[in-house]
């Protein structure tokens, strides 16, 4: 591999150098989706698998009520907790970027973002202790006399999901805002300010459409993959909060019906996708009209 | 400015304590002298931690996780060394398009991953293993070892290499002996990084799990067992303070890297 003159740096060995692992994506995840999205054309009786090509699945997947619930539902449990965790991040964002020192800011973004990388499934779980019927909430409460019986309502319903699911993702949320943050020029807030802007319409004019890249990046890491989680709606949901993602699931487990267990999540991805896409643009052309 | 924004201080430590409230709960009910996980507490007990000495399904579903996570990370760290060199100091056809599909899994839901190589698994006949968790976790985590080896990268000073290679080195022996000790601790953030991810990973490995578990998917079998609660939350208080000791070291090896870089020198550096 030895080089003659720096123009060779360029061309071959990027490409050459980033092979392996694009080779990798295309073989563990072009692939078996391209085999998710065959088998989702099939159909499956028990241990038979019928290879006869049908459309079956996603008639199924698409009209009958049951899955169109749980797809209505998790796109709206998503996008629920897609606007909290961007609402609760961004004051956040807004103190790491303008008031931390420039040398804490690494500890601070640190802070942030630990609880990210620590057992799902246990942060998942406590919330199962915090919310049940002896758990924290309630043991308090009725500690401090607040009230006398505890209350049954606030576990094993989509709110605890949402407020879950909230918790589980607000330090993914808060990192594209706090980085187009940073990327914002400090002097058009000073301008801002010069100009007779107090700091409440400062930071609705200048601050908020600057950050919108942040924004739209957030709700994107946010939306997509919180569709697909089974664990929260499994431990705190109860039978109301099932998502479609539980579903699917059940559809590859229990009930052994993998291909409509495929139509389902190859539905589910292009509604995804649709709504990623739909962001994007969105925020592309909201970029347009506030550039001069 | 900063008398302006002071509310934001209450509301930053709010925020971290609500982000760090639940996670607290661990240890408490770990040494919390009562078959229920529930307030009132009892007394003090290490009764939780001395039951996990005795489960032997516990212990081989942990060593499995650290191979896993330990192959994982090697295997993504592998991967992610060439991409993020690729991403740092290369152009090339389609660079945008290439490195952005390598991206996908970052926002891609977890269960897709798992049901797609669990239907390709299976079409092949291939049995469901530890090494199709591995094969899983190296997919996932290979984007988040580009991100910080590409940082590592980036702040690395071109010219070092340069110079090492008009000294008659050649480009590899010039990666090996200037570059590689010089991003060595981006690489070790990376590998302790997304060891933590793969060892914590739970839906990938619950789809791909074959007859030998992990660690995360033996948790989820224990959770249906009410009597089972305080030991999994004496091991989760366990898990919790390990991942936290390699996420700490791992950012301080990458500290170290960012503050080499040649935009800022490291005030003590010869």
């Amino acid at each position: 591999m030895r080089l003659s003159g720096s123009s060779g740096l360029r061309v071959p060995i990027g490409a050459a150098l980033a092979a392996p692992a694009l080779a990798y994506a295309l073989l563990l995840l072009a692939v078996p989706l391209a085999a998710l999205a065959v088998l989702s054309f099939w159909t499956q009786d028990y241990l038979h698998l019928d290879r006869t090509f049908t459309l079956e699945n996603f008639r199924g997947a698409w009209t009958e009520p049951i899955y169109r619930v749980l797809m209505l539902r998790s796109l709206g449990v998503s996008a629920l907790v897609t606007a909290i965790t961007i609402l609760i991040a961004i004051p956040m964002a807004c103190f790491v970027s303008f008031h931390v020192k420039p040398e804490r800011k690494p500890l601070w973004v640190f802070l942030v973002t630990v609880p990210f990388w620590t057992s799902y499934l246990l942060r998942i779980f406590l919330w199962k202790v915090i919310l049940g019927y002896n758990g924290v909430v309630n043991g308090t409460l009725t500690g401090l006399g607040i009230i006398q019986e505890p209350l049954a309502f606030i576990l094993y319903n989509l709110s605890a999901v949402v407020v879950t699911l909230s918790h589980a993702w607000v330090p993914l949320a808060f990192l594209p805002i706090f980085i187009s943050l940073e990327r914002v020029d400090r002097a058009l807030l000073d301008a801002a300010a010069d100009l007779g802007e107090n700091a409440a319409s400062r930071f609705l004019r200048v601050t908020l459409p600057l950050a919108m890249p942040g924004i739209a990046g957030a709700a994107l890491i946010v939306f997509v993959p919180t569709v697909g989680d089974y664990v929260t709606p499994k431990l705190v949901g109860g039978p109301e909060g099932l998502l479609i993602a539980n579903m699917i699931e059940l559809q590859f487990k229990s009930a052994n019906n993998a291909p409509l267990g495929a139509a389902l999540a190859a539905s589910a991805m292009l509604v995804v996708g649709a709504i990623a896409v739909l962001i994007l643009w969105l925020c592309r052309r909201h970029l347009w009209t506030i550039r001069p | 400015m900063i008398r302006r924004f002071n509310w934001l201080v209450p509301y930053a430590a709010g925020f971290l304590a609500f982000l760090y409230a639940p996670a607290l709960l661990l240890p408490v009910f770990a040494v919390n002298d009562s078959s229920v996980v529930a307030f009132p507490l009892k007394g003090i007990t290490l009764d939780w931690f001395r039951i996990l000495l005795d489960s032997t399904a516990l212990h081989s579903a942990a060593m499995n996780s650290v191979a896993v996570a330990a192959s994982a990370s090697v295997g993504s760290t592998i991967l992610g060394l060439g991409a993020a060199r690729a991403i740092a100091r290369h152009r090339f056809a389609l660079k945008k398009g290439i490195i952005g599909f390598i991206m996908i899994p970052l926002v891609l839901p977890e269960i897709i991953v798992g049901v797609s190589m669990l239907v390709l698994l299976l079409t092949l006949g291939l049995e469901l293993s530890l090494w199709s968790i591995v094969l899983g976790h190296i997919l996932i985590c290979t984007p988040f070892s580009i991100i910080v080896l590409s940082a590592a990268f980036a702040n690395l000073d071109r010219n070092l290499e340069e110079a090492a290679i008009d000294l008659g080195e050649t480009v590899w022996s010039s990666f090996r002996r200037v570059t590689l000790p010089l991003v060595a601790p981006g690489i070790a953030a990376s590998l302790l990084i997304t060891f933590t991810i793969s060892f914590d990973e739970f839906i990938i490995a619950f789809f791909l799990a074959g007859t030998e578990t992990t660690l995360p998917v033996y948790i989820w079998s224990q959770l249906r067992f009410p009597a089972r609660l305080p030991s999994v939350m004496a091991l989760g208080t366990l898990i919790l303070a390990a991942s936290l000791a390699l996420l700490v070291l791992a950012e301080r090896l990458r500290r170290r890297v960012a503050s080499a870089g040649p935009s800022a020198p490291e005030p003590g550096a010869p």
